[in-house]
């Protein structure tokens, strides 16, 4: 009869164990967002323009260097910090200057974003300055969505798309 | 306050086993094998994900479907190897977190055992990326989910230049390359745990990998039962143009994303780092746990080889002799590894309390707890009993306070584990008719704080270890009872039990043989 407790017993407890795993390896739900938001994702990989522009180098110059070390033209390999702005329905909801990456700062400047928005009609507006001789911003689009829920729309920047995507 | 944390985590601790005890009995209770359970199920994990692996198609598309086949159309093996492999890491996890705090609050990290310590933080990092990366390969909603984030989370580190969430801002932006890159890592972290287990137990003589059969086969029939009950299933496709709403997730291994999500990934790195710091530096926090080592007395040491085979830390080598005597070997101790659990000093045959025409000094010592002290104690002690139910107790640090038993007829001594006794005792308390009976108590029996201390001591009782007790001592004189701390009533009971079964027995009579030899006078008297 004890031994039968015991079996019991037994059998109580490794069922409190897998009611436990079963249970927590998947609930309670986590709601990450609501079914009526939507995604922006601001994303950036750019080198911004050089600090320096590239020069000749003189005859002295070019002397004083290795005879396999020659070049006519050296480029100063710094990049300038990229400004990055985003706007959502008028708010500044993004704003940051960021340094190129590499110990020469001769990298891309890199980010990424994630803002999490109500679905529906939103204007946006993305400014870039990639060139700190340049006052304001040398790259810009406006635009006006409209996000259906749980939508992902990306806003990337390629020089060789002419400046920003909107996806 | 670490202080009254681990005693109040003790205390939580011990009244759990108790149930427990009552339900598996102290020899099988899984608490006592939790580190061994969490390698079995490490196993059960390793050898379902074998198979999965047989079927897994390592490109975007092939990911889920390959999955899907598994758990739908071949639900009778791949299904059930999936749901094993998963619900076994969820196991290992809920093993590894419950060891983890137990060695915590039972003081078992400290001191010598700090290497065991040590090297389980890492642990508990590659556990989690393991499982971890094992939900990307799923690629559905919680896999997608997951990518998002801990991408989120690494990228916060300065040292990431590009960020790694770039490759999933869209579809386009993933590539089938990805997933074998994933599937690589998913072997990799797991290998790299398996040697980081094996670490953890390098300092440990004859490891426990292994839990009982009993505890085998429950488990592993539990785990079938939950796959069969509750088959683990993907959810929804990934889908990187669409965001994920509410996913059900495995709150064993995911519940730090939503804790990022409620606070930030820079958050939850310094939480972690600090945690794991915080765990690491334990061991040497205050108060420390420093006791002296035993000590070699080469004279009286032969090189049996006997505290080499007993010490559970292997703090003991044996050296070529160093001081001229006929012996092949000589033991070593080394400092650093000793926990002074005394095993070794039981194991010593040249500890025995008969000697009186030379010194008590054995082979091998506690610096703090000499033979010679203990046999001095026993012979006060018991010199106070009277009657026929002369009862000597002797217990350890770990088991039922001995302090606060004030039985009549009985005398209790404390060691520092009662297989720190060598058996030479026993027969000295009985032949000598200093007690009619001893009675041994410690720790739960599977669950020696010193690890081996119960079992190497039953052993020696049965005659089936090296030093054995004498045949000439009446099994009957001598008790065992293994209880634990929260054990005291219970040993109460057992030693009234005793003596009325001493009393029955009527005063020790020793053999024959034995009093004509101590008559001639060829064993030395006490």
């Amino acid at each position: 009869m004890i031994q039968l407790l015991r079996y019991t017993s037994q059998l109580l407890l490794y069922g409190a164990f897998i009611v436990t795993i079963g249970y927590a390896s998947t609930a309670p739900t986590h709601t990450h967002i609501g079914d009526n938001k939507a995604v922006i994702k601001l994303t950036l990989k750019h080198a911004g323009q050089r600090l320096e522009a590239c020069r000749q180098l003189s005859e002295e110059e070019q002397a004083r260097l290795a005879p396999n070390m020659r070049v006519k033209e050296v480029c100063p390999r710094e990049r300038s910090p990229v400004k990055l702005e985003l706007l959502i329905d008028g708010e500044l909801m993004y704003s940051a200057t960021l340094t190129p990456g590499g110990l020469s700062r001769d990298g891309n400047s890199n980010t990424y974003q994630r803002f999490v928005v109500p679905a529906g009609k939103h204007a946006l507006l993305a400014r870039l300055n990639d060139d700190v001789h340049v006052k304001g911003f040398n790259y810009e689009k406006e635009q006006d969505i409209t996000l259906s829920p749980l939508q992902i729309f990306v806003i990337d920047f390629r020089t060789d798309s002419d400046g920003f995507i909107f996806n | 306050m670490l202080n009254w944390l681990r005693l109040s985590g003790r205390y939580l601790f011990e009244h759990l086993e108790a149930v427990f005890n009552v339900s598996f009995g102290d020899r099988y209770n899984p608490f006592y094998y939790l580190g061994s359970l969490a390698f079995f199920f490490f196993w059960i994990v390793a050898v379902s994900g074998l198979y999965l692996y047989a079927f897994f198609e390592t490109s975007m598309l092939g990911a889920y479907s390959s999955i899907e086949y598994l758990t739908v159309d071949q639900w009778y093996l791949g299904g059930v190897f999936r749901s094993l492999h998963r619900y076994a890491s969820d196991a290992m996890v809920i093993t590894m977190g419950l060891h983890m705090l137990r060695e915590l609050v039972m003081d078992r990290y400290r001191g010598v055992r700090w290497f065991s310590w040590f090297t389980g933080i890492p642990l508990i990092w590659l556990v989690y990326a393991s499982g971890i990366g094992g939900y990307w390969l799923v690629w559905d909603q919680m896999a997608q989910y997951i990518a998002v984030m801990t991408s989120e989370w690494l990228d916060w580190l300065p040292i990431i230049n590009e960020p790694m969430a770039r490759n999933f801002i869209n579809q386009a932006s993933l590539s089938d390359r990805f997933f074998s890159l994933l599937a690589f890592l998913h072997i990799g972290i797991p290998l790299m745990l398996l040697l980081v287990m094996w670490i953890h137990i390098q300092r440990l003589s004859n490891p426990r990998t292994n839990p009982p059969r009993v505890l085998m086969v429950g488990s592993i029939l539990a785990m079938l039962v939950l796959s069969l009950i509750k088959p683990a299933v993907s959810q929804a496709p990934a889908n990187l143009d669409l965001s994920v709403s509410t996913i059900d997730i495995d709150w064993f291994y995911l519940f730090v994303y939503p804790l990022m999500e409620k606070t930030s990934a820079g958050t939850l790195w310094i939480l972690a780092s600090a945690i794991s710091l915080f765990l690491a530096l334990l061991p040497w926090m205050p108060p420390l746990l420093r006791k002296p080592a035993v000590v070699v007395n080469l004279d009286n040491c032969n090189g049996c080889e006997r505290c080499y085979e007993d010490c559970p830390y292997s703090a003991i080598t044996m050296e070529p002799r160093s001081d001229g005597l006929d012996f092949e070997k000589q033991a070593m101790v080394q400092d650093s590894m000793c926990i002074s659990c005394g095993l070794c000093v039981g194991a010593c045959p040249t500890a025995t309390p008969f000697r009186r025409k030379t010194d008590l000094i054995p082979g091998i010592e506690l610096p703090d707890h000499p033979l010679k002290a203990l046999r001095e104690a026993i012979i006060e002690q018991t010199a106070t009993l009277e009657g026929d139910q002369r009862v000597l107790l002797m217990g350890c640090d770990y088991g039922v306070n001995l302090d606060k038993v004030a039985l009549p007829g009985v005398v209790a001594i404390k060691l520092p584990c009662v297989a720190a006794l060598p058996p030479s005792f026993l027969d000295f308390v009985i032949s000598r008719k200093h007690a009619d009976g001893v009675l041994l108590t410690g720790c739960h029996a599977g669950d020696c704080h010193e690890r081996f201390g119960i079992e190497w001591l039953e052993q020696r009782l049965a005659g089936k270890r090296d030093p054995m007790l004498r045949k000439r001592v009446p099994r009957e004189r001598i008790v065992t009872f293994w209880a634990g701390e929260e054990g005291g009533r219970k040993l109460l009971a057992e030693v009234s039990r005793f003596q009325q079964d001493l009393a029955v027995l009527g005063p020790y009579t020793p053999p024959q043989s034995d009093v004509r030899r101590r008559a001639s006078g060829t064993e030395e008297s006490a």
